[in-house]
């Protein structure tokens, strides 16, 4: 496993993400991608926590909101950006769009729930060959209404297939509050399947990360599942400028949950500072490469799927 | 002679000795009961690490099938009905058939999802359906049935460890005890063997006769009937068939143009009857007859659909019978149209 990230590095990961997602809500309206973007902004410090222990050959299958989850992953900028942009030095030659990424061994898809039962399959695939491989799945709240999540929290529990499951509770699902969309507990949910749940309030990248780590070592040493529940917050709105919520009080939440603020008190000024202009200068850079890159040619989809 | 059933068992048995990456996920498969229709009979048994039984739970086992054959492995996954297959169409249509591609080509998912489908068993609305249709004309995925002419099992076999894309088999429940056809009981019929990009499709001609009035497509348990009807039509009315069989029933081939044993069946004959065990409007049959006006235009003088009633099969024997198309009805339309 690899040694506890230092508050420089998870920073600037922490930043590189912010910084990509401000340039992608700057840039949709200049006409700069075609679609639609779900941003990550204000959960941050999950994907970063999470991800930052990660071994070579694990598996990650993120959500329809899989910037952040990517970027943590290590994924390129460039290829991040230009993929948004449908260019041929896409992620995934411009196919896929903002949802749906593939490299290494990173699986996004815009299916909410549709993830969960082929995430465990990958985790049981990699037991099976003998590998040392484990996968971790990103589920949002909202996905917790797909009946499907369910059948496969009862498989990845009957099988001991070894995955840690991430909810990240948002507390809203694109428009609508998780209390007119969730009953119940949510730990509990996978509590009745056997499932060990730790259930964390907090944005704090160090505290996360230091789950995360404790919650993998265990994951590693049994190969049985686990489960994460992450309460958070959504700075942005759900996809473009689709934010019903007051302003007022993604203001508040803002200015007492940013990760970002929370974990730039770990750092002296200036090394903050001097992290956030190298981001700057990186994450622009990306851009002006993924913009002057080139389209996928034209017949590239009958490559990639022939008639 | 060896039935369908046994012939897929074997085929099932010999992809799990030629191969250790190839699992099998489903309900009730555990010996002695080995799968509600006993296809999977003797595995669990031999090789009990690799079949894996498993909850009522359609959607997931096909989601788990899919992780697994995109992280290397050669899964099959067993639906008791296909009447079922509903209930994984979101699997099958926004993440199994849609990684190859939307990934740029970076991933593949080598899984065959095998199911029963059809009625004449009295299982009522929900488990005797020909459902086969709502899932032609997906991309990335390939359809086949298998038929008595050519080995089931074998093609199977090949389905499992040969195709890197994703494979939804389709096994018609009352052909599991009919026998694999030798060439003996096949003595009277001329038969041309087309192999098709994967799996082949049966020419049938009965020896001697002249040249083909109409040309029967059907596939499954379906081109059981129809040979039956090519032989009464022959012998009672004097009317001369091809009856051509494919076992693939997408893709099709590219640019809107028939199979092509089918054009050149039809090419000869300029009528043709399709013949399928689905309901009449939007599908199989209609998409053979759509190309068929395509290809053929002017030249095509008589175009056919012999299929089910659309509404729900009857569990009543009586109206399943008249729900579900005969060989009288193949009889009655051939005529019609000659």
């Amino acid at each position: 496993m690899r040694a506890m990230p230092d508050h420089a590095a998870l920073y600037r990961q922490l930043y590189t993400i912010r910084r990509f997602e401000e340039t992608v809500l700057d840039a949709f309206p200049k006409g700069a991608f075609y679609g639609t973007t779900h941003t990550y902004i204000g959960q941050e410090a999950n994907a970063v926590g999470v991800l930052a222990h990660l071994n070579e050959g694990d598996i990650v299958f993120s959500n329809h909101r899989c910037h952040g989850h990517f970027i943590a992953y290590g994924g390129d900028l460039r290829a991040l950006f230009a993929e948004l942009m449908g260019k041929a030095t896409g992620v995934c030659g411009g196919l896929g769009g903002s949802q749906h990424l593939h490299w290494k061994d990173f699986y996004s898809n815009g299916v909410l729930g549709s993830t969960a039962p082929i995430a465990v399959g990958t985790a049981l695939a990699e037991k099976q060959k003998g590998s040392d491989a484990i996968t971790v799945l990103f589920l949002g709240d909202g996905a917790l209404g797909e009946g499907t999540v369910y059948e496969s929290l009862n498989i990845a529990s009957l099988w001991n297939a070894p995955i840690l499951f991430v909810v990240e509770n948002n507390h809203i699902a694109q428009t609508t509050p998780t209390e007119l969309a969730l009953a119940g507990s949510l730990a509990a949910r996978f509590a009745a399947f056997g499932i060990p749940v730790v259930e964390m309030d907090s944005n704090d990248v160090a505290k996360i990360s230091s789950a995360a780590q404790h919650e993998l070592a265990e994951l590693r040493a049994t190969r049985t599942p686990r489960a994460l529940v992450l309460n958070t917050t959504r700075f942005g709105p759900h996809s473009k400028g689709d934010d019903t919520r007051d302003p007022a009080y993604i203001e508040e939440l803002r200015t007492r949950l940013d990760p970002l603020t929370l974990h730039a008190a770990q750092l002296p000024a200036s090394e903050r500072q001097a992290i956030e202009s190298e981001v700057d200068t990186a994450v622009a850079a990306a851009y002006a490469q993924a913009e002057a890159d080139p389209p996928p040619p034209a017949n590239h989809l009958a490559k990639v799927a022939p008639p | 002679m060896t039935s369908v059933l046994e012939s897929l068992n074997r085929g099932l048995h010999a992809a799990f000795a030629q191969d250790g990456r190839v699992y099998l996920i489903g309900e009730d498969l555990l010996d002695p009961y080995g799968g509600a229709f006993k296809v999977s009979r003797g595995l669990s048994s031999q090789y009990p690490q690799r079949v894996w039984t498993s909850p009522v739970s359609e959607a997931a086992i096909a989601g788990v099938g899919a992780g697994m054959a995109l992280r290397g492995l050669r899964p099959v996954v067993e639906l008791m009905f296909g009447d079922f297959s509903t209930l994984v169409a979101d699997q099958l249509i926004n993440s199994i058939t849609k990684f190859p591609a939307m990934f740029n080509g970076a991933a593949s998912v080598p899984l065959v999802i095998r199911t029963p489908m059809g009625g004449r068993r009295g299982y009522g609305p929900t488990h005797s359906q020909t459902l086969e249709k709502l899932y032609l004309g997906i991309p990335g995925l390939r359809v086949l049935a298998p038929n008595t002419l050519s080995d089931p099992g074998e093609l199977l076999r090949r389905a499992i460890l040969e195709q890197d894309d994703p494979v939804f088999f389709i096994e018609n429940k009352v052909l599991y005890p009919k026998p694999v056809l030798d060439a003996e009981a096949l003595a009277d019929f001329e038969i041309q063997i087309a192999d098709g990009d994967f799996a082949p499709t049966h020419t049938l001609r009965l020896k001697g006769a002249p040249a083909p009035q109409l040309t029967l497509t059907a596939y499954g348990y379906m081109a059981e009937l129809a040979r039956e009807a090519l032989t009464r039509l022959a012998f009672e009315h004097e009317l001369f068939c091809e009856l051509v069989v494919p076992t693939q029933l997408a893709p099709l081939p590219a640019a809107g143009s028939l199979e092509p044993s089918l054009a050149a069946s039809l090419a000869q004959s300029g009528r043709l009857l399709t013949i399928e065990e689905g309901t009449f409007s939007l599908g199989w049959g209609a998409e053979q007859l759509a190309r068929a006006a395509q290809q053929f235009g002017s030249r095509l003088l008589a175009a056919r659909r012999v299929a089910a009633a659309e509404a729900p099969i009857p569990a009543a024997r009586t109206l399943e019978e008249a729900a579900l198309p005969s060989v009288e009805d193949i009889l009655t339309a051939a005529r019609e149209m000659v």
